[in-house]
């Protein structure tokens, strides 16, 4: 009974859309990046800055989208860093992005305790307002859930549409595609191979970084350590199960987000309370190396991932 | 600019190109110091002041390197056959709790016998726990690293599980932590009245251990080529499935004694902040070495005096002791890129 309490209330659905929305963001992000050939472990550090850039922009006196520019930019910084040491000089790119995670996490470390030596908790920002927009935010259970959301949340379904027909539909998207497929091809045609796949790290490194923003200037006001807590990994384990398609990719973020919502809410129920906290932390994480099983038969790996492309070799 | 293979590097590219690598990480320390508004030399200074400076320092810094010998070379051992574990810190967290079981079971049975069982409960978690990414690797093609990383979460937390429900310490005062090992259970001084455990001695002979396994073994020569080239490997006869697994296993065993080494050498107990990020700073020191296992004993070393000397010298001044993480990561990529270098040469078109 409580748990079809929980799926009939609007407060659930609501809190999918919001937990998904980091995730749709980063999830878009690695997509890019993986479409184009390559692995970008540097998500979960990229997501770390993004949440410390966008926070600190604001609270040093820029407005909200400011702040998410702030952040996208800080995010493509290290996404071109990532993009240098891969595609141009051709690194392991599992060595490369765990190291990009590790110098982006040190390094936003290291400038919030220089900027904010002596604070036990750290100060709060005004974040983005939920907008609900009229009419449609009337409609029971969907209304709430999906049109009274805080503006980056419109955002990142919007970046959804734009990221597949992007890739879809215009000839960009059919070289990015090809690089991550077939690159000695694109390089017949004249196309810089290197040049499409930097422009797809930087790109999609942009928006993980803005999937981190997402936490600190919509969901929570706040930067804290450790608050992006595996979502980037979590992330590439979407780009998976969405056989690296943005639409399903969505719908993946979506049911993990619906998985999560669920939990919270279970936790607090009489079946939740006989049963440990941490198990309930664990479900995501087993969630998605279940979705990484089930769909490994069907998945349809870009054949040149991680697949370093050096002109006149092969 | 095009990357052309380098048939012979010459000797001043093999050691010169790694020395540019460390002189970058010393120069990213000194900007960092900068920027923090401290004078870069006084800060290296107290940096190796606190590593090495004194018998206590160097102590600490041994101290600290044991871990992550274990974890650097679980790491080495399975790049090397390009089985990416990532999952060290799960491994090194099962294998603490294997170490805590038994030791805590009052089995009333001699030191002699519990500590080997202590140390063999841990490798056989450590191992399994790899073993079960390793599979979906080569069963169902399922990306190793991102399970292993995914592992790591759920590994805490079945800690976190563990010390506040079945193996929480009653006297703990309501502290999340395991019940303490009993005296005898504790790993030795390597040398009286020397603040050292046999956990570091464990660690340099298991690094010649496997050095002697990768280099003079059938399995050793089936590991190396399975990384080089899988399909080459299976052509030749190995059985690559089957050598992944093994590599899983040992890999995952020497994290794990990571695990042992730092509850019954160092902290008595299981606490949730056993490592903090033992495993993934493993990878530095497996990738700064180069993956030699002999190369991880003086990695393990460097990094731990990294780590020892910056939080000895971020006490003394006003410089965030994150310097140390941002160096490592500094070293790590700039290594990877030197290391590449001595290979290749940059050609203009």
């Amino acid at each position: 009974m409580e748990i079809l309490e929980i799926l009939l209330s609007a407060s659930f659905w609501a809190a999918v859309v919001r937990i998904a929305s980091p995730l749709i963001f980063a999830t878009m992000g690695e997509l890019i990046c993986e479409r184009a050939g390559v692995l970008n472990l540097g998500i979960e550090g990229i997501m770390v800055v993004g949440a410390f850039a966008g926070w600190m922009a604001v609270y040093t006196g820029t407005d909200l989208w400011t702040g998410v520019a702030v952040a996208a930019v800080a995010g493509m910084a290290f996404g071109a860093l990532h993009g240098v040491l891969t595609v141009v000089f051709g690194l392991s790119q599992h060595v490369v992005g765990l190291g990009v995670t590790l110098f982006a996490t040190s390094s936003t470390y290291f400038a919030y305790r220089l900027a904010l030596p002596e604070v036990t908790s750290p100060p709060r920002i005004a974040p983005f307002e939920p907008l609900a927009l009229p009419v449609l935010s009337d409609i029971p259970i969907l209304g709430p859930a999906l049109f009274a959301q805080t503006p980056l949340t419109y955002l990142a379904f919007g970046v959804v549409g734009v990221v597949a027909w992007v890739l879809y539909r215009t000839p960009l998207g059919l070289a990015l595609r090809a690089a991550g497929e077939n690159p000695a091809a694109v390089a017949a045609q004249g196309l810089s191979v290197t040049g499409l796949r930097m422009g797809a790290v930087i790109a999609g490194s942009g928006l993980m970084a803005v999937g981190g923003a997402f936490l600190t200037m919509s969901a929570f006001s706040s930067f804290f350590f450790e608050m992006v807590n595996g979502r980037g990994w979590i992330c590439i384990a979407l780009v998976v199960f969405g056989a690296w398609r943005p639409g399903k990719a969505l719908l993946g973020a979506l049911l993990f987000a619906a998985f999560d919502a669920f939990q919270i809410r279970l936790q607090q129920t009489a079946i939740g309370e006989g049963l440990p906290y941490q198990l309930f932390l664990m479900l995501p994480f087993a969630l998605s190396i279940l979705a990484l099983v089930v769909m490994s038969r069907r998945a349809s790996v870009p054949a040149a991932l991680m697949m370093p492309w050096r002109k006149g070799e092969r | 600019m095009r990357l052309e293979p380098i048939a012979a590097p010459s000797l001043w590219r093999l050691a010169g190109l790694p020395a540019a690598a460390l002189a970058a990480t010393v120069l990213a320390g000194s900007l960092l110091a900068l920027i923090a508004g401290a004078d870069p030399l006084a800060t290296l200074g107290l940096v190796v002041k606190g590593a090495v400076g004194s018998r206590f320092a160097l102590l600490e810094t041994l101290n600290r390197a044991t871990p992550l010998i274990f974890t650097g070379l679980a790491v080495a051992v399975a790049f090397r056959a390009r089985l990416w574990n990532i999952g060290a810190e799960a491994q090194l967290y099962l294998g603490a709790v294997a170490t805590v079981a038994i030791g805590t079971a009052g089995l009333g049975l001699p030191a002699a016998v519990v500590l080997p069982m202590m140390a063999g409960g841990a490798v056989i978690a450590g191992a399994l726990a790899l073993l079960v990414p390793a599979l979906l690797k080569t069963r169902m093609g399922v990306d190793e690293v991102v399970t292993t990383l995914l592992f790591n979460f759920i590994a805490i937390l079945f800690v976190s599980y563990l010390i506040e429900g079945p193996m929480k310490d009653p006297m703990g005062m309501g502290w999340p932590k395991s019940e303490r090992l009993p005296d005898p259970l504790r790993l030795p001084r390597m040398i009286e009245g020397v603040r050292l455990h046999w956990g570091f001695g464990l660690a340099v002979v298991l690094a010649v251990g496997v050095w002697i396994v990768q280099t003079r073994t059938t399995l050793g020569l089936a590991m190396r080529a399975v990384g080089e080239n899988a399909r080459a490997a299976a052509f030749a006869g190995i059985p690559v499935n089957r050598v992944i697994a093994q590599t899983a296993l040992i890999s995952g065993g020497l994290a794990a004694l990571a695990g042992f080494s730092e509850v019954a050498g160092l902290k008595g107990a299981l606490t949730r902040d056993l490592s903090p990020g033992f495993g993934y700073t493993g990878i530095i020191v497996a990738m700064l070495a180069a993956l030699h296992p002999l190369g991880v004993v003086v990695a393990g070393i460097f990094v731990a005096g990294v780590f020892v000397g910056a939080d000895s010298m971020s006490r003394a001044a006003d410089v965030p002791s994150y310097i140390a993480d941002i160096m490592l990561a500094t070293a790590l990529l700039t290594m990877v890129l030197a290391l590449m270098l001595t290979r290749y040469r940059i050609r203009r078109d």
